[in-house]
């Protein structure tokens, strides 16, 4: 705590508030890149994890709140905070070059607010076409259709994969590059956006040479909804809506989170009954996506018999969440204060069930697939990604907990009633695609634990606190960290004291997932890939917000 | 027990009392070209229903339940759906070679198909060098294949097709070697021949273990040939969408369909022809009151069920086990089936001797 205090005060021109676990620190935009990579780059304590960047329309500035974490004390956060005035032309450094998660996330500012980061070398759109015009999340920005038309034709292939960038030298001049993406004798492949093996709408563009994949390059967007800004205007209880329908496999996790974020600002108390409750339908979202994860995974690699078992098991969770949710794969459960609703009379029962019937089948799983020898053959020895890679690619979850990253935010700062469950955090240190793999299966193990000890236990009382008709949050910045299926999931609401939200930004876990298969699929087989992709587990409406 | 030999018989002098034997000739050709024909659609059509049912098994489904009792009809329906079907012309494509490439296929897989002993009397092409004969035109399959995947004018198919030439090249070496170990026990290559040598016990259990041997690799090597999980990767859904054939449609498409559910039957074919006896019963030498139950049951009976035993055998692997990487795929051929096969041709040559 005090080396972080220490360690913040020494920063260049920084002001620096402590908020909790939190450390807010101010820098001038002329001194951010030296304030990074100070936190970066030093002898103390390494700011080694960039959780997120955030932009933000103050109205007369634009900011930028880059997220910090020192995986050596991951309970605490710096914020560092940037802004620039100049609404026409706003430019700050880039980060890309301390962090390889930065990469995507500038890009996504970029996209949102239309500040340029000097000297990163792709500077194209992430969401939107390259021809659009206007920055959506700014405070000023004109929504109207005769701007933007809806297009009748696919985006131009040539603007896709010209890459402009802003560079400044170190004497100071200031050169507008275009780099080309591929190189002219590149066989490049499309897979995506409609292609079974992407997990949904992900375009990503491949160079090959034979079966060997050169490169990749994402492209996001073909179902962005813009979640965010119709955040801005709506009103708390109606966000909570939205939330579902980004991941759509972690939803009740992620509405979790946010309704903790809420009720963190409100100061309410949730009764105790609704934290046990959430955290039961937190952990049977877990299995479940965990095993449509497993199945994927299998049916990438050609075994469609395992998709069908995995789906079959999860059948049992949906069933579950049927009768006391209403909703089976958008669940609608969390609300600001605690549940929608009491949980139906068989639930326990129902639960209690589930937990044997799940060991007996996680072994059945095991030994269909894990054991398989073309599945090690194939996952052997492949898709290496090292701890410090997963780090600094702020790849979260399982993936990165296979690399050897204690990452699980259940244990690094625990929420609704993790505190009273024993379980491990399930560690493998080899980063391969095995570790992956078999870590989904381990966790399934440990989720168990946690409900068998929570659901004989769950305290009476109210299943939600009351709340005012009209939810106002006080003016601020609140941020909650809730550990999702595919990896960490942040909420971060700027409020003004209405009641909407004056910005919420979501970290996306599959974002950065995607951002890891760029990296890690260089070198492999097409079919590499492909099962890759199904190791790193991600859902792209979790992206496409 | 019934003797198709009656009916051809039959149809024979039926036809030479009307007509001069060249005539009478033709109409025999075109009759068996037709019966073969109607046999091979019909097999694919059972096939594809048997192929829905057994997977749907292993996956704890009911399969498909709603066209006729037991869903019996849900590939003919299926059929008529597909014959109805546009066929889309591709923009850019090399129209001639696409055309063809369907028809390259399924003419590789009926002119095979012909060659099948299914009873000593239903058996069309008997050649003194049969086996050689099934091998060679097998093997044509491959150029419709490669010919589908470079007209396309899709990368997919493209990579599909490069796939499927380096894979069903080089499985048709250890397939064909593995036969050959059969042709030196037999010391013949005519089928009829092979089939009537295995009359007192079938080469799988009079060749020791070098035929267990052949009839294992003979069992690995032929499913690659058929383009089937786990050796899937010309179609690859997972990865090439549907590889070598993502861009036909309609009747073309079926084409395609039709013939690779009839080379896996093929292959369990000649694997139970050549390994199991084909059409001759089950007889062990001495149990005489046994040997003569198992004569009463027919050749032809004796034939599908030891071909559907094999044809099961090649679904449930291509149900459980997920898809080879295709450097994988060719070491399996190159460094472990192909040395095993030819050392086991010398092993069968000195257990003959």
């Amino acid at each position: 705590m005090k080396v972080i205090a220490d360690l913040a005060a020494q920063l260049p021109g920084a002001t620096v508030e402590q908020q909790g676990n939190t450390f807010l620190v101010a820098v001038p935009k002329e001194k951010l890149h030296d304030a990074a990579s100070m936190l970066r780059h030093n002898s103390k304590l390494q700011f080694d994890y960039l959780n997120d960047i955030i932009g933000l329309d103050n109205g007369d500035t634009l900011g930028v709140i880059y997220v910090l974490v020192a995986t050596q004390f991951s309970a605490y956060t710096i914020r560092l905070k940037t802004e620039t005035d100049d609404r026409e032309n706003p430019e700050i450094d880039t980060v890309v070059d301390l962090w390889d998660s930065a990469d995507l996330y500038e890009r996504e500012v970029y996209d949102f607010f239309g500040i340029r980061f000097v000297n990163n070398p792709d500077m194209r759109r992430l969401f939107l076409r390259q021809d659009w015009v206007g920055y959506p999340l700014r405070k000023d920005y004109d929504a109207d259709p005769e701007l933007n038309p809806i297009p009748h034709e696919a985006e131009d292939l040539d603007k896709m994969e010209d890459l402009p960038s802003l560079e400044i030298d170190l004497n100071g001049a200031r050169l507008e590059k275009h780099r080309q993406l591929f190189e002219k004798e590149d066989y490049v492949v499309n897979f995506g956006p409609q292609h079974p093996s992407t997990h949904g709408a992900l375009h990503l563009r491949i160079a090959l040479e034979g079966e060997i994949v050169k490169k990749v390059d994402p492209n996001f967007g073909y179902i962005h909804r813009g979640i965010e800004k119709m955040c801005e205007a709506d009103t708390y209880p109606q966000i909570l809506h939205l939330i579902d329908r980004m991941d759509y496999l972690s939803a009740t996790i992620h509405r979790h989170g946010f309704c903790l974020a809420v009720e963190k600002g409100l100061q309410l108390e949730t009764p105790e009954r609704a934290h046990y409750i959430r955290t039961i339908i937190d952990e049977l979202t877990r299995i479940a996506s965990h095993l449509l994860g497993w199945g994927c995974m299998c049916n990438d690699m050609g075994a469609i018999t395992a998709f069908i078992y995995g789906m079959r098991d999860r059948e049992k969770i949906m069933d579950i969440f049927e009768q006391t949710c209403g909703g089976r794969l958008m669940a609608n459960y969390s609300v600001i204060g605690g549940v929608m609703a009491d949980i139906h009379p068989d639930f326990q029962k129902k639960v209690r069930a589930f937990v044997p019937y799940m060991r007996k089948m996680l072994k059945e799983h095991h030994i269909l697939f894990t054991g398989n020898p073309i599945a090690r053959g194939r996952m052997e020895g492949v898709g290496y990604l090292s701890k410090e890679k997963a780090i600094s690619l702020g790849a979260t979850g399982p993936t990165g907990r296979a690399s050897g990253w204690s990452n699980d935010v259940r244990k690094i700062a625990p929420y609704a009633a993790y505190r009273h469950a024993e379980f491990a955090e399930m560690l493998r240190t080899d980063g391969l695609t095995f570790d992956r793999y078999v870590i989904r299966l381990d966790e399934i193990e440990e989720s168990l634990k946690i409900i068998e000890q929570l659901v004989d236990n769950i305290p009476g009382g109210a299943y939600a606190a009351k709340t005012k008709a009209i939810i106002k949050l006080p003016e601020g910045e609140f941020h909650q960290r809730v550990e999702g299926s595919h990896g960490e999931f942040d909420v971060y609401i700027n409020s003004r004291g209405e009641k909407y939200p004056y910005r919420v930004k979501f970290r996306s876990p599959c974002m950065t997932l995607v951002n890891t298969l760029k990296h890690i699929a260089v070198g492999t087989k097409v079919a590499d890939l492909i099962m890759l992709g199904g190791s790193l587990d991600y859902v792209i409406p979790c992206i496409d917000r | 027990m019934f003797d198709f030999s009656i009916v051809t018989a039959w149809i024979d002098h039926f036809l030479r009392t009307y007509l001069d034997e060249g005539w009478a000739l033709l109409v025999e050709f075109v009759l068996v070209g037709l019966v073969i024909l109607t046999v091979y659609a019909v097999l694919a059509l059972l096939l594809i229903y048997i192929e829905r049912k057994i997977c749907a098994f292993f996956q704890c489904r009911i399969g498909p339940n709603r066209v006729g009792p037991w869903g019996v009809f849900q590939s003919v329906a299926d059929m008529v759906k597909i014959l109805l079907k546009e066929i889309i012309k591709i923009d850019r494509a090399d129209p001639l070679l696409f055309r063809i490439a369907s028809f390259l296929v399924i003419i590789a897989s009926i002119c095979t198909f012909g060659a099948i002993p299914f009873d000593p009397a239903l058996h069309a092409v008997n050649f003194n060098m049969g086996v050689f004969y099934l091998l060679a035109v097998s093997s044509l399959g491959v150029i419709g294949i490669l010919l589908a995947g470079w007209s396309s004018n899709n990368k997919y198919t493209m990579i599909g097709a490069m796939r499927s030439g380096a894979q069903l090249i080089s499985y048709e070496l250890s397939c064909g070697l593995s036969l050959m170990s059969i042709v030196v026990l037999a010391g013949s290559m005519q089928l009829s021949e092979i089939v009537n040598q295995q009359a007192e016990m079938w080469f799988i259990f009079k060749g020791h273990i070098p035929a267990c041997i052949a009839f294992l690799i003979y069992l690995i090597a032929g499913h690659a040939e058929t383009n089937r999980g786990p050796f899937d990767l010309p179609e690859a859904e997972s990865e090439l969408t549907a590889g070598y054939h993502t861009e036909y449609s309609g009747i073309q498409f079926g084409f395609f369909y039709l013939a690779e559910y009839l080379n896996m039957f093929i292959i369990a074919a000649i694997a139970s022809t050549m390994f199991l006896g084909g059409w001759m019963p089950l007889h062990i030498v001495g149990w005489e009151a046994f040997n003569g139950v198992m004569d009463m049951i027919p050749p032809v009976v004796w034939f599908f069920g030891k071909t559907f035993f094999c044809v099961f055998l090649a679904l449930w692997i291509r149900w459980s086990f997920p898809r080879l990487r295709i450097d994988q795929l060719l070491s399996l051929e190159w460094k472990v089936l192909m040395p095993l096969a030819l050392i086991n041709i010398l092993f069968m040559a000195l257990c003959v001797m």
